[in-house]
């Protein structure tokens, strides 16, 4: 579709599960309308250019920059944020409950776009050689851990996951 | 018994709602909030000329424009000197709005206030700023030099301030030293970069004259108190709140930035609710960096490697303005002499304006400049006279006997600087058998036999943590047995839900998860200083321990009034007040803080019990709330240091360079470290090594480029170099304990310990692996190249 300055059109996008249908202008970030538009302040923007990861969600199970993703070109898309991690309101998702237990995590900033880049791959990190697993998160910053924590926590999401589906079986 | 949560590795109580996006940091507030864009000034050093505004008026959306002219009263001086020195005989700060000269480019000529940001962003760039450039001094040996151009326009040098001391004589021991070496070292500029920038959200109300300030401050009370002034308002109408912050490490301590002060003005003057998030070029070019400094030294030694004396005469970057006085300089001067007895010390050094972004402290706060400098004399000296260097700083330190110890500077809050407890060569003899140094040698020499560049680097340092004046904890025990400690001091970050809570769980006999914290909410705690030097753990864990204390000696009192029991004999534990030997014979700490506040009328069942049991509590007294009694079970206690508290901790590395790309590698980092007492050791982990990834940032990865214009050339992610995972190593820590006398609870911070010793072990490890000294820093692959191939 083309769009003029200040034009509008109508999207329809899933996020968590949920259909929403707005009216973007063409050079609006998927992160502002995320965090503005739907009200999902989880997604954190950290430099707007693409670099920190502070802002990544999943389009269509890809981890991808909300910040370079302008909301037009999602049309149709769905996105996970992280708000759509956990099953239930108060219960973790297993790789929120690693980097609790690892201290993956200290002011929460960049968090969110660890937790989404690493959701694709927790599952096989046990198995991954430390440098893959550093490569794997290498386009995620974070300023207040040193990454040891972050590492550990991706790392033992699987066996927290394992330990829990044990535990209703 | 029940386990004391002091020490232990609890899971964090902030954690669930960080990791669950709900969060809540300044850009998550107020959506429908009027947006600012500012317009900074490209120039380093310029005259304003004009401001064009013509551009913008056929911009929908625009609420308003302002410059200098459109401020008034105290809003049009410069903003506030926040700590005087005699010594700051030129305080300059900066103007909230840039009047006729920008002295650094990224300083804030116009704000723009609109429907949303794209609005805002779009009317900030369509409005001209015509310029007369005048010469502009960017770096800072060329301030010094006399004949430099001049940062400010109305000064004759660029000289803001000088202090100098000494202690003993150093001309006398330099005359009887048998050996007396003159060496040169800098430091470039560094930067906090925090992954939240800074964000601020102001409503004002007009109705009844009060403004609510969201700000990911560091120091929400001393904003509260200045904005108040500022403005004209009642204190106790004037609230700031710090939510969750997005990391801080000092740079979001100054009050005020420019944008404190702007946004809640433009919120009053509208009439509605404002907002400002900084974007993170922003960020480079308008909050406040640190490092730079060039020091030249002269120190005197015996021949085995004993400093007999020692002087420093250095330059500090101020940057553009000087807001924070003279902290950073006199920090490196207080610190300096580390771990060593140097009997004759001497130090004079000055603070020198350039055309940039303005400094303040940054996670070491001028310790890393300090500390990279002795431990350079320390291997030169090594390097000089064929010691061993382990050997030479072991011949230097300061015995496990000799404290308190008086380093004969003066220290950051004014007093002396006293070294309160230590253990420093035990401190090295962890570190070298973790390291299993001899090894590391041994191997070392192979791999020089081999022809590779392997070098071995070692840090010491001394951090002074937990200044005052004082910090506070207001402690409420609420009817369902829970418990709510607010403090005004912020958390960027290092888990105060958490540590705090531990501190109260053990004094109350409540769980942590439990123990509510809110930090930096003036609402809930109007006295506070803020976070920052390593103190909330020290001087706010103190004061959470004297609250609770407290809360549990007005808590015991009315159980044993209800339980008719003697105070002594009651325990805290489970949430319960037992009595002991008498297991069934309890209350409720819950129950405690409803007939602490004596009812007239009951609601829900636990208050009908607790009415009748305060029945018998009046029965027995004349009053329903005894003398000396006030209702409701809670306190607000402060705890005020006499003095800092000296932590420690020793780095080593082993690095090899590869001689193709000049890159380095990091193949192991060890660290010990002692900080006290610990509340929390994953926390305390935690943070040293996020400390070390920032210390290894800053020695090789993280360089500010300024070009001779003061144009920052690298203000983006893309340009400077934060690290990623792929760059940090796997860190290997150890610890001593070394308790603080000087404290009830033996804390000593350790917030910014270890950042503070990477500069000076990358900068050992890299000489020692090239045969070259190191004595500048950041350092790079094309310096290593430089000194590899172009000799």
């Amino acid at each position: 579709m083309a769009l003029n300055p200040g034009e509008s059109a109508r999207i329809e996008l899933t996020v968590n599960g949920i259909a929403h249908q707005i009216d973007v202008e063409a050079r609006w970030l998927l992160s502002d309308v995320l965090r503005h538009t739907i009200g999902l302040t989880g997604t954190h923007v950290g430099c707007e250019h693409g670099v920190c990861g502070c802002c990544t969600v999943l389009i269509d199970g890809e981890p991808a920059r909300s910040c370079l993703t302008f909301a037009v070109q999602t049309d149709g898309a769905a996105i996970t944020t992280v708000e759509g991690l956990a099953a239930s309101d108060d219960g973790l998702h297993p790789l929120q409950e690693s980097f609790r237990m690892h201290h993956g995590l200290q002011c929460g900033y960049c968090t969110p776009g660890f937790l989404m880049t690493a959701l694709p791959i927790y599952e096989r990190a046990p198995e991954m050689s430390d440098e893959e697993l550093r490569k794997a998160i290498s386009g995620q910053l974070c300023r207040c851990t040193g990454y040891a924590g972050i590492l550990s926590a991706i790392r033992g999401a699987a066996e927290i996951e394992r330990s829990r589906k044990g535990a209703e079986s | 018994m029940t386990t004391r949560m002091f020490g232990q590795s609890v899971k964090r109580n902030e954690d669930p709602r960080l990791l669950t996006g709900k969060g809540r940091y300044v850009d998550d507030i107020e959506h429908s909030a009027a947006q600012v864009a500012f317009v900074r000034s490209e120039p380093a050093h310029a005259r304003i000329i004009d401001i064009d505004v013509s551009g913008t008026l056929d911009i929908d959306g625009v609420l308003g424009i302002y410059t200098y002219e459109d401020l008034e009263g105290d809003f049009a001086k410069p903003l506030p000197l926040l700590i005087p020195n005699d010594g700051l005989f030129a305080p300059k700060t900066q103007y909230a709005l840039a009047h006729e000269e920008v002295c650094y480019a990224g300083e804030v000529i116009a704000m723009v206030v609109a429907k949303d940001r794209y609005i805002a962003e779009d009317a900030a760039s369509a409005i001209r700023v015509e310029y007369e450039t005048l010469p502009v001094v960017a770096d800072l040996e060329e301030a010094a030099r006399p004949g430099a151009p001049v940062a400010h326009l109305d000064m004759e040098d660029n000289v803001s301030g000088r202090v100098s001391e000494a202690k003993g004589d150093v001309d006398a021991a330099m005359a009887a030293a048998s050996h007396v070496y003159q060496w040169r070292f800098s430091m470039e500029r560094a930067a906090a970069m925090p992954m939240e920038g800074r964000g601020i959200v102001a409503h004002y109300d007009e109705s009844d004259q009060s403004l609510l300030l969201y700000d990911s401050t560091q120091a929400p009370t001393g904003v509260r108190g200045g904005l108040a002034l500022l403005f004209g308002l009642d204190p106790d109408r004037v609230h700031v709140v710090a939510p969750d912050i997005g990391g801080g490490f000092g740079m979001k301590v100054i009050q005020f930035y420019p944008e404190e002060v702007l946004v809640p003005w433009a919120s009053r003057l509208l009439g509605i609710p404002v907002k400002w998030t900084e974007d993170r070029r922003e960020d480079f070019i308008g909050s406040n960096h640190e490092r730079g400094q060039a020091h030249e030294v002269r120190v005197g030694t015996d021949d085995e490697g004993r400093i007999l004396g020692m002087e420093t005469n250095f330059l500090n970057d101020a940057g553009a303005y000087c807001s924070y006085g003279l902290i950073i300089p006199i920090i490196t001067a207080a610190q300096m002499q580390g771990p060593y007895r140097i009997e004759n010390f001497r130090y004079e050094f000055r603070n020198l304006f350039t055309n940039k972004v303005p400094t303040s402290p940054y996670r070491g706060a001028g310790r890393p400049h300090a500390v990279y400098v002795m431990e350079r004399v320390i291997d030169k000296i090594a390097l000089e006279l064929e010691l061993d260097v382990a050997e030479v700083r072991r011949r230097n330190f300061i015995g496990p006997n000799e404290f308190p110890y008086d380093v004969g500077v003066t220290f950051q809050d004014g007093g002396p600087t006293i070294y309160d407890s230590g253990e420093y060569e035990r401190g090295l003899d962890v570190l070298l058998d973790a390291l299993d140094y001899g090894n590391a040698r041994a191997e070392q020499r192979k791999a020089a036999e081999q022809g590779r560049l392997m070098g071995i680097g070692i840090g010491y340092y001394v951090e002074g943590t937990g200044i005052g004046p004082y910090e506070g904890a207001a402690i409420k025990v609420l009817a369902d047995g829970s418990v709510t400690v607010a403090l005004g001091f912020s958390s960027q970050g290092q888990g105060h839900e958490t540590v705090f809570a531990q501190i109260v769980s053990d004094e109350l006999g409540v769980a942590v998860d439990k123990v509510k914290v809110t930090s930096g909410d003036t609402r809930r705690i109007g006295y506070g200083v803020g976070t920052f030097a390593s103190r909330s753990a020290v001087v706010g864990g103190n004061a959470v321990f004297k609250a609770a204390v407290q809360i549990r000696k007005q808590a015991a009192e009315v159980a044993a009034r209800s339980l008719e029991v003697a105070a002594e004999d009651l325990v805290f534990e489970n949430g319960q007040i037992r009595v002991a030997g008498a297991p069934d014979l309890s209350v409720g700490l819950g129950q405690v803080a409803l007939i602490s506040n004596p009812l007239r009328y009951a609601f829900g069942e636990e208050s009908q019990e607790a009415v009748l049991l305060a029945q018998r509590a009046y029965a027995q007294s004349d009053r329903p709330l005894p003398d000396g009694m006030r209702p409701g079970l809670e306190t607000a206690e402060f705890y005020s240091p006499t003095s800092g508290v000296f932590a420690f901790g020793a780095h080593a590395v082993v690095i090899e360079i590869d001689p193709d790309t000049c890159n380095l590698k990091i193949l192991r980092y060890v660290v010990m470290h002692d900080c006290g007492a610990v509340i929390n050791p994953m926390i305390v982990e935690g943070q040293i090594l996020g400390g070390v990834a920032q210390g290894i940032g800053g020695a090789f990865y993280e360089r500010l480029a300024y070009d001779d214009q003061g144009q920052l050339q690298n203000a983006s992610f893309m340009d400077f170099l934060i690290p990623y995972a792929t760059e940090i190593p796997t860190v290997e820590l150890h610890h001593t304990e070394t308790k603080s006398p000087l404290n009830p609870l033996g804390i000593k911070g350790v917030g910014e310990a270890g950042t503070i010793p990477g500069p000076a072990v990358i900068a050992n490890a890299v000489s020692d692996a090239l045969g070259r000294p190191i004595d500048s820093m950041p350092i790079s692959p094309l310096d290593i190249y430089a000194i590899l191939y172009k000799g």
